[in-house]
């Protein structure tokens, strides 16, 4: 469970350049919930998941997570309790470094010992659970990451993080740099992986098909607001045509000359 | 002359695996070493030569590094100084701490000394001297080796391979980067003082000067095994960062006994490393940009070798 307080961002305060960002959100999401988020370019959205990793302080405000006030935890301290996954596929992995020994640092959150944790029982379990990707990636468990493309890296950065059973899962459009082909491959594990190992997520998205079609909620942000918050049957029956028109009920304003950037694709 | 070579790279390679963990695994280019080197060949002379059982010294030695590594790294995370910059301030410090360990003096012989040098070649008696230093510097080296191989294969090494290559990543597992870096920075530099403790009971003296210039002979010693040997496994890794030591000896012998013919001299010793590293960097860039392109072909999938680890 996540729990917002009043949270609020402001960048450059006192001066000719402040921005707020983040606008006194309340926010509380249950265990199990998978939320969607969309909004336009500088919505707030990314700036939401820094702020809830700790990336970055809050201005004012508190973040629970699991009833933990987090809001003064450094960013490395608070990963242990959250799998963050980025829009870059190159930042969950590191390319020099062989598949196998990628997903043993991956394995256990948190500061490391002196043990040698990576035994031939221990390859064996990430075999299998390679093996549920179906991207043959389990035959290549000595290779290099840099030699996978980028859709296999964000798949198995997304094994990696599942593995670790974090409380809390940020997805910050996490398939928006792979190709058609791919990012449909790696949402469709992400789903899977979710209702499988039962995780609390958030997910960015810019496209407006994928935040209604996934997830038992959604939220729709702009300048660093939350705006619409739908769950339950209303989330179920929702169009893309439904989900514009709110939009311009809550902020009345007109499509063409609106900046909103949401792609109406699936 | 050819057990020469070998056991002076020997030496140097305990140096050039510090410097290999520095600059290749954490990225973290440190110059504290022309600064650690001779800290521990100081604190070895000064022990050794105060009557301190010399297997003690050498501990010292080695913790006195670690210290200097940690001041570095101590730099960089709290006052948020560049890496460079860190290693530089050590450095320069060191320069003067050095002077005050050796007892306000540049320099400190060490003939005549028992140290663990001279014990171990009086178990081998009949043989000559080199040739026993030989046997026991490739026992040390490759204890070594094998205890760094070892640490790379536990989770907190793995962990350490892993922040060079992707900050953020380690980040998002939950490690703090600082306490990496003092335990990589520390580590190297402990390593780089027992090669100084060493060197020092080789040539039978210590002196401030003779780290300078260390670092490049480590860096460039690193260079040289990259070019000796492709992999991306540890044991591979540190085994090149040994050849490559003993490689750069060699031109280093070579450049010293016939670089006269050339009209060279040992002064010019300094300005050949320099070339060496010059022309390995281009060789690499050369290399990456053939690579690129075959990479472009083939989505990635091509470059089986490409697998250059840290």
């Amino acid at each position: 469970m996540i729990r917002l307080e009043n949270v609020t961002k402001v960048f450059n305060p006192g001066t000719p350049h402040e921005n707020v960002a983040i606008r006194t959100v309340d926010l509380t999401i249950e265990k199990g919930d998978f939320v969607t988020i969309i909004g336009s370019n500088g919505a707030g959205k990314t700036t939401l998941f820094n702020l809830i990793s700790g990336t970055m302080p809050v201005s004012a405000g508190r973040v629970f997570v699991d009833e933990t006030d987090v809001t003064k935890h450094s960013e490395h301290r608070r990963a242990q309790i959250i799998g963050r996954i980025f829009q870059d596929p190159l930042l969950g992995t590191a390319s020099n470094m062989m598949v196998a020994d990628n997903m043993m640092i991956c394995y256990r959150k948190g500061m490391k010992g002196l043990r040698i944790s990576l035994t031939s029982s221990m390859r064996d379990f990430f075999r299998e659970k390679l093996r549920d990707l179906e991207m043959g990636l389990e035959n290549r468990m000595n290779d290099n990451v840099g030699l996978l493309s980028g859709g296999q890296r964000q798949a198995l950065t997304l094994l990696m993080m599942v593995l670790s059973e974090p409380s809390l899962v940020l997805l910050d459009e996490h398939t928006a740099a792979l190709d058609p082909k791919n990012a449909q491959i790696v949402l469709d594990l992400t789903s899977r992986f979710i209702a499988e190992y039962g995780l609390t997520s958030m997910m960015i998205t810019h496209n407006m098909g994928q935040a209604i079609r996934y997830g038992n909620r959604l939220l729709m942000m702009d300048r660093g607001e939350v705006i619409l918050d739908v769950s339950g049957d209303e989330k179920r029956t929702l169009t893309v045509e439904k989900l514009v028109q709110k939009f311009h009920e809550i902020r009345n304003a007109d499509l063409e000359s609106d900046e909103l950037m949401l792609s109406q694709g699936t | 002359m050819i057990e020469g070579i070998l056991v002076e790279g020997l030496i140097y390679a305990t140096m050039a695996l510090g410097v290999f963990i520095t600059f290749r695994v954490l990225d973290f280019p440190d110059l504290t070493v022309d600064g650690s080197f001779p800290l521990g060949a100081a604190v070895m002379a000064i022990l050794v030569s105060s009557g301190v059982p010399s297997l003690i010294a050498l501990l010292v030695a080695f913790l006195s590094g670690i210290l200097a590594g940690l001041i570095t790294a101590t730099i960089h995370n709290k006052l948020r100084v560049p890496n460079l910059l860190a290693g530089i301030l050590t450095m320069t410090m060191l320069y003067s701490i050095n002077i005050r360990v050796l007892g306000n003096r540049p320099n400190l012989p060490l003939i005549r000394q028992e140290t663990i040098l001279t014990t171990f070649t009086r178990w081998f008696e009949p043989m000559p001297d080199e040739w026993s230093l030989l046997i026991f510097f490739v026992l040390v080296t490759v204890l070594i080796k094998v205890l760094i191989d070892l640490f790379f294969r536990t989770d907190l090494g793995l962990t350490l391979g892993a922040m060079g290559n992707n900050e953020q990543m380690v980040v998002t597992q939950g490690v703090n980067p600082e306490t990496l870096k003092l335990i990589g920075v520390g580590f190297s530099n402990g390593l780089v003082a027992i090669s100084g403790a060493f060197a020092a009971q080789y040539q039978g003296f210590a002196d401030v000067n003779l780290g300078q210039g260390i670092i490049i002979a480590g860096l460039a010693s690193v260079m040289i095994g990259e070019f000796i040997l492709r992999s991306n496994r540890i044991g591979m890794l540190t085994l090149r960062v040994v050849l490559g030591s003993i490689a750069f000896r060699g031109i280093m012998y070579l450049g010293r006994y016939y670089g006269y013919y050339i009209n060279l001299t040992p002064n010019d010793l300094r300005l050949i490393t320099g070339i060496l590293i010059i022309i390995s960097l281009v060789i690499t860039q050369l290399r990456k940009q053939k690579r690129a392109t075959t990479v472009d072909l083939d989505q990635g999938r091509s470059t089986p070798s490409s697998g250059d680890a840290a």
